[in-house]
């Protein structure tokens, strides 16, 4: 198998005895995995560093090659530079993983799975009322609307939204039973 | 500039490298400030006397060959703290242990002698400056081997500089042992290895500013 890490190795080697064609393909190869390095770690707001950063990284490399072992893996050495060379901009720049507290919300995922659950169990019983007393219930006890408002606009007597009402409930009660009877 | 254009011109520019590229700047660089060290030894405090007579005796030795063995593991972890993921913990243990072995020197001669010997063992005729001198004397070596840093790579800027404050110390000290007339264990081990700890700190210190990269 030829891994990233023989094969960079084999040039960077190459490079070390002074092979100046393994150089250059060795630095293009470096580029493409720190550009892909730095664009992950940097926040938004800094993507347009990510090329100061790589050529910086690229003249580390450079001037301080003596200091690669070759009984080392070349990959971890590359990585130690590229992540000093973050750090260090992150310390020049003053930059700091902060998020002002207003946004705080949207850091932290919000557990509405309860909520979820209940608006499930309600509209699944509400599937046990009747058709007609249906939207009836829905308006007056989860819209919180009025007997007279919802007579109003439905244009039925309020005596019988409430028996409409009444049957739905009964029905939902039932339903309600039913399941407690089979939980036995 | 594009970083192709960058490539292209690193590229053009390439020279080999020495295997042992690495360990030679070290030694040149703290070798050249060893030499200006000694000389300013040489200048400020001169030779002792009667070193002739001195090569003959113990304690010369022990100084010799205790800031000897210090100066080696300190300047094998500037070697090894100027690599990228570099780590000085063999160094350190092989430091720590000397100076372990000096300080029971120290306590076995103290318990072959009287109780009222104590005090002068430890305060000898210079007390006042020997610690001091070998600070004094470790300056031209903390910059050759912080010099020897910045062109290498450390990525633990305050460990690096310990290394090279570590290492000046104690080739300091080694080079004030020719001077230095002292002859008692616990007096070397308590002043000596203060003066070899002190630089230590200072490289500490300085090395997070001065050691960028």
């Amino acid at each position: 198998m030829h891994s990233v890490e023989t094969r960079l190795k084999e040039l960077m080697l190459a490079s070390l005895a002074g092979d100046a064609r393994s150089y250059g393909v060795l630095l293009d190869d470096v580029a493409r995995h720190l550009r892909a390095y730095f664009l992950r770690r940097l926040a938004d707001a800094h993507k347009g560093d990510a090329d100061d950063l790589v050529q910086e990284t690229l003249m580390a490399l450079h001037t301080r090659r003596a200091t690669y072992e070759v009984d080392r893996p070349f990959t971890a050495w590359l990585h130690a530079i590229a992540r000093y060379k973050l750090i260090d901009h992150f310390r020049r720049n003053r930059i700091r993983a902060t998020v002002p507290l207003d946004d705080v919300e949207d850091l932290f995922v919000q557990d509405q799975s309860d909520v979820t659950a209940d608006r499930m169990d309600v509209e699944r019983l509400l599937q046990s009322a009747p058709e007609r007393s249906r939207d009836l219930i829905y308006r007056t006890k989860i819209q919180g609307q009025s007997i007279a408002e919802v007579a109003q606009s439905t244009g039925l007597s309020e005596t019988s939204v409430k028996v409409s009402i009444h049957r739905g409930l009964r029905a939902i009660t039932a339903r309600l039973k039913g399941h407690a009877n089979d939980d036995k | 500039m594009t970083t192709n254009d960058l490539i292209a011109r690193l590229s053009a520019e390439l020279k080999p490298v020495s295997r042992f590229a690495v360990i030679r700047r070290v030694l040149m660089g703290l070798g050249l400030s060893l030499i200006a060290s000694a000389v300013l030894m040489w200048m400020w405090l001169g030779m002792r006397a009667d070193l002739a007579d001195a090569a003959t005796t113990m304690p010369f030795w022990s100084k010799f060959f205790y800031t000897l063995i210090l100066a080696a593991a300190a300047t094998w972890a500037v070697k090894r703290i100027a690599h990228p993921l570099g780590s000085i913990g063999v160094s350190l243990g092989v430091i720590a242990a000397t100076i372990v072995v000096m300080i029971i020197l120290a306590l076995v001669q103290m318990a072959m002698s009287p109780p009222e010997e104590y005090m002068a063992m430890l305060k000898g005729r210079s007390v006042a400056v020997c610690t001091f001198n070998i600070v004094m004397l470790s300056l031209p070596l903390l910059v050759g081997g912080l010099w020897v840093l910045r062109g290498l790579a450390p990525t633990r800027l305050a460990v690096a500089g310990a290394a090279a404050g570590l290492a000046a110390g104690a080739i300091a000290a080694f080079v004030y042992s020719f001077h230095c007339s002292e002859s008692a264990m616990p007096f070397i081990a308590v002043w000596y290895t203060l003066g070899v700890l002190v630089p230590g700190l200072i490289g500490a210190i300085t090395g997070r500013y001065i050691l960028r990269w």
